[in-house]
Order: structure tokens, then C-alpha cells, then sequence
């Protein structure tokens, strides 16, 4: 009866795989902090090399932003304005977006609310493969397909323009858009969809009376990130703009971008000369740009969840 | 919960895998050969492969290695010492000279290996026959006023819009750099010119585009284009030909130049010496460009002049 | 009976047009994949075969094969998923696992999600900036492949994120409860079960990372290497490497007289690759899915 009591099993860890593990939490905590390592280094390193001419007296910030005047190299008088960029940028993601968001919003809304499920996944897999053909394949179709097809079409005088870029990067901004808009639609809660349909409403009708206004954010989330892929694009635009510095007046003039601007110069400029430097002041300002529009498209999600 | 297991098993194992294959690729690369850096001009980059390419079958020993990125980024490469040669479409500056003596102790070595004559291309079906080089300027440079085809007195059927359109190499590249010294006296492209990325997608998009005007090298010639031939001053128009190009009559061409730091020695020596011989100059004249007349000036390092043919 | 009112008519009449142009509006958007498809698969039909693939090119690249293009995006590919995998993966390990909902928290989505967006010419910047001039790696194999490995990154966290957020919290609580510590439940519980999310999401990276063009432009990719036909090893890490997205671009602006089958071909095989490994995800992810036991 009184026997001791049996000393408690006590199972120890010994300390090597206490430390083991500790070390690879602590490394996991660095990898969890590397996006911030990262984003701060891309800054910092695109930042340092244009330093020197952002601090160069020779240097105008408003001539910089404010010409349209793009002679890098000039023997006589070297000027670098990229205002006829910027507008280029603007003008081609703002016709690409013109060209994709009503089919995006339109291929979510059939997505999410009109087609039979088997349907619908086939569908995704074939989006999601859109969404896999590079950009630089992209470019071969308007240099080789689309350039033509614009002069044949509208008697353009030059088939690497404004639309020829757009229709590219409608079509690789489509996937974004079209599989966030649907995330969107389908995070609007049945109850919503139910009460319509109780009232007597038509799928149609439910569609853009009750689902369109309640996932407004989230669709504003997909058109912002599919902005931000078109302004950041960079081989299609290079290779289906024609890349001249210009201020366009029609859809069928040649402009150039921003990103292909550095794609097409910076092989060839020599390291630490004050086309460099200018070359990496583009891309301070594009990183600036997209950073903001991110931005807008995160918290249009997060204003979606909240 | 087994069968998932598994799955992770696998995932880890193909990870290693990889990681194994890499590590070994890393160590066991290929066996040991004398390498030769080559870089520069992009005008040159064709006939600079095809010698390095050929030159493999000739000294299997030797592999050359080419890349582009222009004439001034080879030179920079070879005053750095990370080349050995320098394909430059252009003479070398007295800038770089000074570099190269004070960070390498040597000179700057210059040999010809070729002529590169620029050609003025337009679309097949335009009816312009031949065009002057102060034609040429007004409608490339700034300033200039000619911005239609019927300016030029041209009745282009094809071309409904009558807009010009200038089809030039990148601002970066020597090609540019060439054209603008030559063709325009150093005076810059008119905005909204378009700017490409190789000498080969300027002809190309001319052959697409019935507006067109653009230039190239002679090497990139297809059926869709047509060479304008060219007249400086009040002299007949002369039609872009190795004969014009070599004899100096031509007004556009330009001497290809390698570049060494000293006189060349060792197995750069012999490259440089295979690229003057006859079967480096064939490859010269089939890629488009024109080989040196045919008793070849000393084999390598012979002063060449400083101004262009 | 009930007879359909002109009221209700007309609205049924809206719902069929609505449907229709829906419809057609999702064709036009898948459609243009195949018509690609089938555009560049005739276009470079004559050129295409097994030997395009295995030969180096011939004749100042003006014919032959793409092997050195081929096995240079490979190397690219690895070596970037080899530091993207683990530090992706373990990264969304501490966002998902660890991680409280601080303001550092917040920090670090914010950075994933810009990150995700930063422009790819500009990754090439940071690539050139860091790896190539200041970490001193020189235009080679392992400066392009970390520069793709910083762009593929915040995809692979993504991804990952959402695989163990799918890990229902009951798993977890159960492992701890028997007294295991943190890192033995995702270990042994979490990881295992979300597999199939993260190797879907890894294996789109492969995809991604193949076509990229513009970060290796100017860190590591070339025109022309040498290499023999079916050479497996024919680079070091320490040196620049041919890539068959830079190859098609250069294809298609500089290299002169090759018969246009050939670019065609090259992005026939660039595009096969990225659909391939596409589908090689796709698949992966319904298989594992369909065996989900929860």
C-alpha cells in the first residue's frame, strides 16, 4: 500500500535540439524580415547610384520631370526631359486599362455568377495560363502580328504605337484583373445574392444592383494591381511602342515608356556617367510610382475585408 | 497522414537534388582553355561571333567569348583589363588613350578589320530614288523641315498618311553615334523619331512599314527594302557598294576597329592574325560587312589612319 | 397558369443578352491564347524538332538549335529557386506561424506586397546596383539568378502564406497539446499538410522566372556561348550564360538572316516550357487537392 510512488518519467530534450531549433526560428524570423531587407535594399541601391546626379548642380529636378526634350547623348546640348515618357506611360496603361476593365470586370462577373462550375475552372486554368506567357513574347507578337495588322487595318503609318502596346497590355493585365475581380465578387456574402433573388430579381439584375456597389473595393483592388503591371511592363512596351520620345496626338503615334526607356539605354551607357545616373533616376521615379499604386490597390483590398 | 508524409519527403529530396546538381555544376565546368574576352561595338557583334564561332573549329584550344553593349563599354572593359579585345565601331578618343596608359601602362592598339558602310533604307515600293545628305538632315535632324514624302517630291501610293517615318538605332548605340556625326554633322534626331534596339529590327520594321526611312548596316539588306544611294554636295548620288565603300567615294561608311592593350601577343595574337587572313575575311563580306582590300595590311598592329575612308 | 408579364419578359430578355455578352466577353479573353498558340506553332513548325533543341546554333545563330539558350535559362531557373524556395517558404513561416499583429507585422506585408509590384526593369537596376557592381559578381549566372530570385520572392510568399492559412488552426491545437513546441508542430503537422499550395506556388515561380527578360538584360545574359550539342555543364555560376527569353529578343532585333521559323520556334519553345510547368502545377494541385482529407 505504501510503496513510493514511481519517480515521474520527465522526458528532457537534450540542449542540441533545443538549439537546433531555436536556430531555425531565428532563421525563419530573418527570412520573415528579408521582404523589408529587400524593399529597403532596392531603394537604397537603385537610390545610391543616382544619387551623385540628383545632388549634381548641373542636374534640374524640373527639367527632369517638366521636358519632353530626351538627348542623352547629344554632341551639341545634352538635355534630359522625360515629361514625353511619363505621358507615354500614362497614355498606353491608361488605353490598355480602357480596353481591359470592361472585359476583365466582365469575364469576373461571368466567372463568379453565370457559368457552370466545371466550366469555370476550366476557364481559370486557361487564364491562369494567359497569365503565363512572358512579356518578351508578348513584344515578338506586336513586332510581328499586331504591327501588321494595324497597317493593314487602319492604313497606320507605323504599326508600333500607342494601341499596338495597349492591345498587349490589356491582354496581359486581363488575367489579374479578371481572377481578383472574381475573388472580389465571390467575397460578397450569399445572404446578399439570396435577398435578391427573394425580391424577384434576375441574376442580371442582382449583378449590378447588389453585387457590382458591394464589391466595389475589391474591384477597384483588381484594376490598381492591373495598373501597376502595365506601368511596370517593360519588354512587350519596348519592343511594340516604336520608342520614340514624343508627346502623342493620336493612338497610332509611336511614344516611348519609362521602363523601356531603361531597358533600351542602360546596356550600353557606361557605368557612372550621368546617363547612367539619369537612367537610374527613371527608375527611383517608377519605383516611386508603382509603390504607390500598390499601395492604393492594398488598402482597396483591405477597405474590401474590413 | 502517411501519404502526405510522403509527399514531403519527396519535396524535400527534390530540393536537394537541385541543390546537388547545381553544387556540382559548379565545380565541374568545363575542362581548362585559354579564354578570350571579347566586347563591344554591337554593330560588330555578328561578324564578331562569326569569327568566334568559326575560330573554334580552327584552335579548339581557344574558346572566344563576345559579348555587346557598345563601342564605349568594350573600351572601358579593356582599359579596366577585364577584356583582351575591344570591338569598337569607332576610333578610340584621346580620353580613353590617357585612361588606358595610366591604368595599364600600355597604349591602346588599334586594328582594322573591316568597313561597316551605313545604308539609308526605305520601304520596297517607295518610289524616292536617291536622296542628297543635306535631304538627309532635314528630315532627321532637328529643325529640319522635311516631314512628308511629298516634301521630298515623292508621290508615295503606298504610304496614304504621307508622314515620313524615322527609323533610327538607339541614342546609346556607336551606330547612332555614327550617323548623327556623319550624316547629320553632329546635329540631333528630330523628337519622335523611333529609337531601336538592333540594327536588324530597324530593317525589319522598314520592310513592314511603307513609310518608312531608316539606316543600317549594309549587312542587314532584305528583299522588303530598298538602299537609297547617296550624294554628298553636288556629286551624282553613289549607290552604297563595297567598291564605293573601299575607294572612299561612298559618304557613309566607317572602318571596324579591334582594339588591344599593347601589341597583341600569345593567342591573341594569333586571333587577331586569323581574323586578317582570308578565311577570317570571308566571314567579313557573309555578314554583309566589306573585308579589307586584298593584300591585307600587316597582320595586326599597323597605325591605322585616324580619319575615316 | 403563370403567364410572363411584358414587365417580366423585358427583364428576362435583359438576363439573356446579359448572359450572352458576358460570354462572349470571356472568349475574347481566353481566345487570344490559343490563336497565339497556334500562330507561333505553324510559324516555327519547320524549324521545330528534337534537334533544335539538343544543337548549339550554327552560322552566327542563323540556324541550328537553341541547347545553349536552353540549359542557360535552366541554370538561371535553379539557381533562383534555390534561394527563393527556402526563403520564400520560411519567410511565410514567420508571417503566418509566428508573427503577432504588430505594426512590424504590418511593415513586412506592406514590403511583400510592394515588392510583388516593383517594376521588373527595376529589379534589373537592383540587380545591376547590388549584385553585379557592389557584391562584385560581375554580369554572371549568379547575379541574374539572385536578381530573378528577389522578383520571384514575394510570389512564392504569397502563395505559401495562403497554403498554411488553408492548415485548419484545430491541426496545430491538437500537436500542441500533446506538448509540442512550435517548430515540431509546423514541422511534423503544418508543412505536411500544405504541401500541395506550396509547391503549386514554387512551381509558378519556375514559370515566371523562365520568361523573365528584362532583370537579366544586363546581369547576366549574353548574346553567344559556345557550347556542344546536349552539354549539361557547360556553365559556371560565375559566368555569363545564354537565356532563351533574351535569345528570342535578340532573335527578333539584332541577329541577321535566320529564317523567321526560327524565332517563331524559339518562342513556340519558350512558351511550351512556361505552359508546361504551368500545367505541371495545375495538376499537381488536383491531384494533391483530391487527396485533402479534410
Amino acid at each position: 500500500m505504501n510503496a513510493p510512488l514511481p519517480r515521474p518519467i520527465v522526458f528532457r530534450r537534450p540542449w542540441y535540439s533545443v538549439a537546433l531549433e531555436r536556430a531555425i526560428e531565428a532563421l525563419i524570423m530573418v527570412c520573415g524580415i528579408s521582404a523589408v531587407i529587400l524593399v529597403g535594399g532596392i531603394f537604397f541601391f537603385v537610390f545610391r547610384e543616382a544619387f551623385p546626379i540628383l545632388a549634381s548642380p548641373n542636374f534640374g529636378l524640373g527639367e527632369f520631370l517638366f521636358s519632353i526634350e530626351w538627348y542623352p547623348t547629344s554632341v551639341r546640348d545634352v538635355r534630359y526631359g522625360v515629361l514625353a515618357m511619363i505621358v507615354g506611360t500614362l497614355a498606353v496603361t491608361t488605353l490598355a486599362m480602357a480596353i481591359a476593365v470592361p472585359f476583365g470586370i466582365g469575364g469576373a462577373i461571368y466567372l463568379s455568377e453565370f457559368c457552370t462550375p466545371k466550366l469555370r475552372e476550366t476557364l481559370k486554368v486557361v487564364i491562369e495560363l494567359l497569365a503565363a506567357i512572358p512579356s518578351v513574347v508578348w513584344g515578338f507578337i506586336g513586332l510581328t502580328v499586331v504591327n501588321d495588322l494595324l497597317i493593314t487595318l487602319f492604313d497606320a503609318a507605323v504599326g508600333l504605337n500607342v494601341l499596338n502596346a495597349a492591345l498587349l497590355l490589356a491582354l496581359m493585365s486581363l488575367p489579374i484583373i479578371v481572377s481578383i475581380g472574381e475573388d472580389a465578387l465571390k467575397a460578397v456574402p450569399d445572404s446578399y445574392r439570396e435577398a435578391g433573388v427573394a425580391l424577384g430579381a434576375t441574376r442580371w439584375q442582382m449583378v449590378y444592383r447588389v453585387l457590382l456597389p458591394a464589391a466595389r473595393n475589391g474591384l477597384l483592388a483588381a484594376v490598381l494591381l492591373g495598373v501597376g503591371r502595365a506601368v511596370g511592363e517593360t519588354m512587350a512596351v519596348l519592343m511594340a511602342t516604336g520608342h520614340a520620345v514624343q508627346i502623342p496626338t493620336g493612338l497610332l503615334e509611336p511614344v516611348r515608356t519609362l521602363t523601356a526607356n531603361i531597358a533600351s539605354e542602360m546596356g550600353e551607357v557606361s557605368q557612372g556617367s550621368e546617363h547612367y545616373r539619369v537612367l537610374f533616376t527613371i527608375g527611383v521615379l517608377l519605383f516611386g510610382i508603382t509603390f504607390l499604386v500598390n499601395l492604393a490597390a492594398d488598402l482597396a483590398v483591405r477597405g474590401r475585408r474590413r | 497522414m502517411r501519404a502526405l508524409l510522403s509527399h514531403r519527403r519527396l519535396a524535400v529530396g527534390a530540393l536537394a537534388v537541385s541543390v546537388l546538381g547545381l553544387a556540382a555544376c559548379g565545380e565541374g565546368g568545363p575542362a581548362p582553355r585559354a579564354v578570350l574576352l571579347n566586347r563591344g561595338s554591337d554593330t560588330m557583334i555578328n561578324v564578331a561571333q562569326a569569327w568566334a564561332e568559326a575560330y573554334a573549329t580552327v584552335a579548339p584550344g581557344v574558346s572566344v567569348e563576345v559579348a555587346g553593349g557598345g563601342s564605349g563599354v568594350g573600351i572601358a572593359a579593356l582599359i579596366d583589363g577585364t577584356v583582351q579585345i575591344a570591338n569598337s565601331s569607332r576610333p578610340v578618343k584621346a580620353a580613353e588613350r590617357e585612361a588606358a596608359r595610366a591604368s595599364q601602362g600600355a597604349d591602346l592598339v588599334e586594328h582594322v578589320t573591316g568597313y561597316d558602310a551605313l545604308v539609308v533604307y526605305v520601304h520596297a515600293s517607295n518610289p524616292v530614288r536617291s536622296m542628297t545628305l543635306a535631304q538627309l538632315r532635314d528630315v532627321f535632324a532637328e529643325g529640319g523641315r522635311l516631314t512628308r514624302w511629298s516634301d521630298l517630291g515623292v508621290q508615295h501610293g503606298t504610304c496614304p498618311r504621307d508622314t515620313i517615318i524615322r527609323i533610327s538605332r538607339q541614342s546609346s548605340s556607336g551606330t547612332y553615334d555614327y550617323f548623327r556625326e556623319v550624316a547629320l554633322d553632329t546635329r540631333d534626331f528630330k523628337l519622335g523619331t523611333l529609337e531601336l534596339n538592333g540594327s536588324k529590327e530597324v530593317v525589319e520594321l522598314i520592310a513592314h512599314t511603307p513609310c518608312a526611312i531608316g539606316y543600317s548596316g549594309m549587312g542587314y539588306a532584305t528583299d522588303g527594302v530598298k538602299m537609297l544611294p547617296l550624294s554628298n554636295g553636288d556629286g551624282p548620288p553613289v549607290a552604297p557598294t563595297a567598291q564605293a565603300t573601299l575607294d572612299g567615294s561612298y559618304p557613309i561608311a566607317r572602318p571596324l576597329y579591334m582594339y588591344t592593350v599593347g601589341q597583341p601577343a600569345g593567342e591573341t595574337k594569333h586571333y587577331l592574325d586569323w581574323i586578317h587572313s582570308p578565311p577570317g575575311q570571308r566571314l567579313v563580306a557573309a555578314v554583309g560587312y566589306v573585308p579589307l582590300p586584298v593584300p591585307a595590311p600587316g597582320p595586326s598592329g599597323a597605325p591605322a589612319p585616324e580619319a575615316h575612308p | 397558369m403563370f403567364e410572363a408579364g411584358p414587365e417580366v419578359r423585358r427583364k428576362l430578355g435583359h438576363e439573356r443578352i446579359a448572359h450572352l455578352v458576358l460570354a462572349a466577353v470571356t472568349m475574347c479573353i481566353v481566345l487570344p491564347l490559343f490563336a497565339i498558340l497556334a500562330y507561333l506553332v505553324v510559324k516555327g513548325w519547320p524549324s521545330l524538332s528534337l534537334a533544335f533543341l539538343l544543337e548549339p546554333p550554327r552560322e552566327m545563330q542563323t540556324q541550328g538549335g537553341i541547347w545553349p539558350a536552353l540549359i542557360g535559362t535552366v541554370y538561371l531557373v535553379g539557381v533562383s529557386l534555390a534561394v527563393a524556395a527556402p526563403v520564400g517558404v520560411l519567410a511565410a513561416v514567420y508571417l503566418n506561424e509566428y508573427a503577432r499583429d504588430t505594426w512590424f507585422t504590418r511593415l513586412i506585408h506592406v514590403a511583400v506586397i510592394n515588392l510583388a509590384g516593383v517594376p521588373s526593369i527595376v529589379h534589373a537596376l537592383f540587380g545591376l546596383g547590388a549584385f553585379v557592381l557592389a557584391a562584385g559578381l560581375g554580369q554572371s549566372i549568379l547575379a541574374a539568378s539572385l536578381t530573378l530570385a528577389v522578383m520571384t520572392l514575394p510570389v512564392i510568399i504569397a502563395s505559401t502564406r495562403e497554403a498554411l492559412a488553408a492548415v485548419p488552426r484545430s491541426f496545430r491545437e491538437a500537436c500542441w497539446n500533446v506538448g509540442a513546441t512550435r517548430w515540431q508542430t509546423i514541422r511534423v503537422v503544418v508543412l505536411p499538410n500544405a504541401i500541395s499550395g506550396i509547391l503549386t506556388g514554387v512551381i509558378l515561380q519556375v514559370s515566371r522566372t523562365a520568361g523573365e527578360t528584362a532583370p537579366i538584360l544586363f546581369t547576366g545574359a549574353v548574346m553567344y556561348k559556345a557550347v556542344d550539342r546536349g552539354d549539361v555543364f557547360p556553365y559556371r555560376l560565375t559566368e555569363s550564360a545564354m537565356a532563351l527569353a533574351t535569345h528570342l529578343y535578340n532573335l527578333a532585333t539584332q541577329i541577321n538572316g535566320a529564317p523567321d521559323s526560327l524565332q517563331f520556334a524559339t518562342a513556340t519553345v519558350l512558351v511550351g516550357a512556361v505552359l508546361l510547368i504551368n500545367s505541371t502545377a495545375v495538376v499537381v494541385r488536383a491531384v494533391l487537392r483530391s487527396r485533402r482529407k479534410w
